[in-house]
């Protein structure tokens, strides 16, 4: 049994590999500026200039960064327990970088004969798989903290885990209402009727503000940043975690945050859709070019989001740790909750052909 | 063999050895760490069944879930290999008689299996193919057939949250 | 009781409106103001190339002045280590001999003048002793250095070039230019 002769269809492996490394590598670069647009926006929210050394306007600095990063002494610390110590930021960069793979990034292009989804795989479930991935960003924390052998790091870890699994419910239930409207669990699906319809935000302001505020405190970011509270916690759960090592969590939140903007905009804001524009009709007169406007709406949207988590996190200071409870179940999930019942009668409704 | 078939041995291998592992490592941490491994080759299966639904929701519950509070509750009692007290023999032999027992019958279904493979295999689902998995169907099924046990357990569900509710509240005439 | 300034506030206890119980609608006052000063003007100076103009009193590094025709002012008189809060200045004072009249002004100089600049506190009062006005505290700073040695001033570093052969250095280190 030669490896030719297995029954596998090469070309389409080969497609979704080359797909998977576009979309891992760009998130990578994207992640990578992310960290530079990170210090620009505090810089210009503070009437600073930022960085602004490092090339001309300072866009060598996250290769520099980079090379800091990776030249800097690795420790790992003597009562650590040294496999889970490396498994950890591994465990959360790859959680992170999983959720790409049901994005829909564009429609699709013509290629040698082939139709090309820029969707890596359109699972009829793809929304639930980013929520499998999503709590499995926890372990990358947990593993992290407990392993590292310190308690600041440890009770860094519970709180991450505890907040991540609390806002993991007001999410799910603020998006039962988006599905419910598409009737589909898939993304691409999802997208296509916004294509075709008005965007979801329209349907469901508060379920965005809802799933917004979740995505803030599932990506740990301020105000919701209580696993990284220097102020008692010295420095959270990668305490211990030096060179790449540390590296790759911080790197984790920034693709956290690329993902999560990228199902907001999926969800809410259209996907790909060229708001104003015919999608299909232009695809008649432009071909392929139109999946790169596309590509290039989402991309636009996803940075929107980005800097909208940035400027909120420049601007409010983080919660106290009851608070951030109080909200996840005493306001978010009950207003979840009748978000999810009002749009469900609303559906009813319409689907028995009550016009008003 | 196509690639359907590699994926299940594969699977199949991962699960077997991450169950002996979680079995065979001292470290209780690393116990739930190989759990967690094995559910994922189990949600793996489940793929390779085309009951995406079921695959994921295992994730999302068992994986995702469950097992972060097996680890908070493992993490918190601080367990190492010299905190574990010493077992009694008694215990030990206990043990093996009752593992034994399992897996004698355990070989029994497998062995009776054999012999009426024929039966067994049109009961068995067959791999990626057969769309009952798929959420779509799965919710008919669900809502239609089953409604009535489903809103049963529904019910049950219900009546465990309000019950954790009601131990959760702090009796105001006893603080 | 009298409140001490006229800008006194008292505390606001009342309980928070519906509105400020959503806290969106301050976070949203709050990213407003943030967004404001995106547009507001940068007051960073970039360092290196743009400098910050020292005010006209600023104590900086010393330099041993000289006269006019480029012969050294100071004495050795030993006055303005005396005045030093900090006993950052030593120094040796050697005669002048004959044919070196036109290197120092006086009959008696200073062979060897260091200060500390790591004692040194910048006070000025080094300045104020000296009565042949030989000593001037500068508008420069000291450069970071790899070792202490590094921080303690000879004549080579204090001395300003001299005027009649050098007139451009010596313009430059009296910030003439």
């Amino acid at each position: 049994m030669t490896l030719l002769s297995l029954n596998i269809d090469w070309i389409l492996l080969i497609e979704k590999l080359v797909l998977i490394a576009i979309v891992v590598f760009a998130s990578l670069g994207i992640a990578l500026y992310t960290t530079f647009g990170e210090r620009k926006v505090a810089a210009i929210l503070q009437d600073r200039p930022g960085p602004n050394r490092a090339g001309p306007f300072g866009l060598l600095q996250p290769l520099a960064d980079g090379v800091k990063m990776f030249t800097k002494e690795d420790i790992i610390p003597n009562s650590a327990n040294k496999w889970l110590f490396i498994l950890g930021p591994g465990l959360a960069m790859t959680a992170s970088l999983m959720s790409c793979a049901v994005i829909p990034w564009g429609g699709t292009i013509e290629l040698f004969d082939r139709t090309i989804s820029l969707q890596i795989a359109d699972i009829n479930i793809g929304i639930l798989y980013i929520f499998a991935v999503v709590s499995l960003g926890v372990y990358g924390i947990m593993i992290g903290g407990w392993a590292s052998n310190n308690k600041f790091s440890l009770m860094a870890a519970l709180r991450g885990a505890s907040q991540a699994i609390s806002y993991e419910l007001a999410m799910g239930l603020s998006l039962i209402a988006v599905l419910m409207l598409s009737g589909s669990l898939s993304l691409g699906d999802i997208v296509k009727q916004q294509q075709a319809g008005w965007w979801n935000i329209v349907y469901q302001p508060l379920g965005f503000l809802i799933f917004f505020i979740c995505a803030l405190a599932e990506c740990n970011r301020t105000p919701f940043d209580l696993p990284e509270a220097e102020n008692e916690l010295n420095f959270g759960y990668h305490q211990e975690y030096s060179s790449m090592k540390l590296g790759f969590y911080l790197f984790a939140e920034y693709i956290n945050m690329i993902m999560s903007s990228a199902v907001m905009a999926s969800l809410y804001f259209g996907g790909y859709d060229i708001p104003f524009v015919n999608d299909a009709e232009l695809q008649t007169h432009l071909g392929n070019w139109v999946a790169l406007f596309q590509v290039g709406t989402l991309l636009i949207k996803i940075v929107f989001f980005i800097f909208l988590f940035m400027w909120i996190r420049w601007t409010i200071p983080r919660f106290r740790y009851d608070q951030l409870m109080n909200l996840g179940w005493k306001t978010m999930i009950p207003l979840a909750l009748v978000n999810m019942l009002i749009t469900g009668a609303l559906v009813l409704l319409k689907m028995n052909n009550w016009h008003f | 063999m196509n690639i359907t078939q590699i994926l299940f041995w594969f699977l199949s291998v991962l699960a077997l050895v991450s169950a002996l592992m979680v079995l065979l490592s001292k470290n209780p941490v690393h116990s739930v760490l190989w759990l967690i491994v094995v559910f994922f080759a189990i949600s793996g299966h489940y793929i390779l069944l085309n009951a995406q639904f079921l695959a994921i929701v295992n994730l999302i519950v068992y994986a995702g879930a469950i097992m972060v509070l097996f680890l908070f509750v493992i993490m918190l009692m601080n367990l190492s290999a010299d905190t574990e007290p010493q077992k009694n023999v008694w215990m030990k032999l206990a043990g093996t008689i009752a593992g034994g027992c399992f897996l004698i019958s355990a070989c029994n279904v497998i062995y009776n299996a054999q012999n009426v493979s024929k039966e067994i295999a049109a009961k068995t689902a067959l791999l990626n193919q057969g769309n009952i998995g798929l959420i779509g169907n799965l919710g008919k099924v669900l809502f239609k057939d089953y409604v009535v046990p489903f809103e049963i357990s529904s019910v049950l569900f219900l009546s465990a949250i309000v019950g954790a509710v009601v131990i959760g509240k702090k009796e105001k005439n006893k603080v | 009781m009298e409140a001490l300034t006229s800008r006194a506030k008292a505390v606001d206890r009342k309980p928070m409106t519906f509105l400020e119980r959503l806290y969106l609608w301050n976070i949203l006052k709050g990213m407003i103001i943030t967004f404001s000063h995106i547009f507001k003007k940068k007051p960073t100076i970039q360092y290196p190339e743009v400098k910050r103009p020292f005010s006209p009193v600023f104590r900086g590094l010393h330099v041993l002045n000289r006269d006019e025709e480029g012969r050294e002012r100071c004495t050795a008189c030993g006055l303005c280590a005396v005045a030093c809060p900090a006993e950052a200045i030593t120094m040796e004072a050697a005669e002048r001999l004959p044919g070196e009249e036109n290197l120092y002004r006086e009959e008696k100089y200073a062979a060897k003048y260091e200060i500390n600049m790591l004692r040194c506190i910048f006070c000025g009062l080094c300045e104020e002793a000296c009565p042949k006005d030989a000593i001037y505290l500068s508008e420069t700073f000291a450069p970071a250095n790899f070792n202490r040695k590094g921080f303690v001033y000879g004549k080579d570093n204090l001395l300003i070039p001299n005027p009649t052969t050098q007139p451009e250095a010596t313009a430059k280190a009296k910030g003439l230019n």
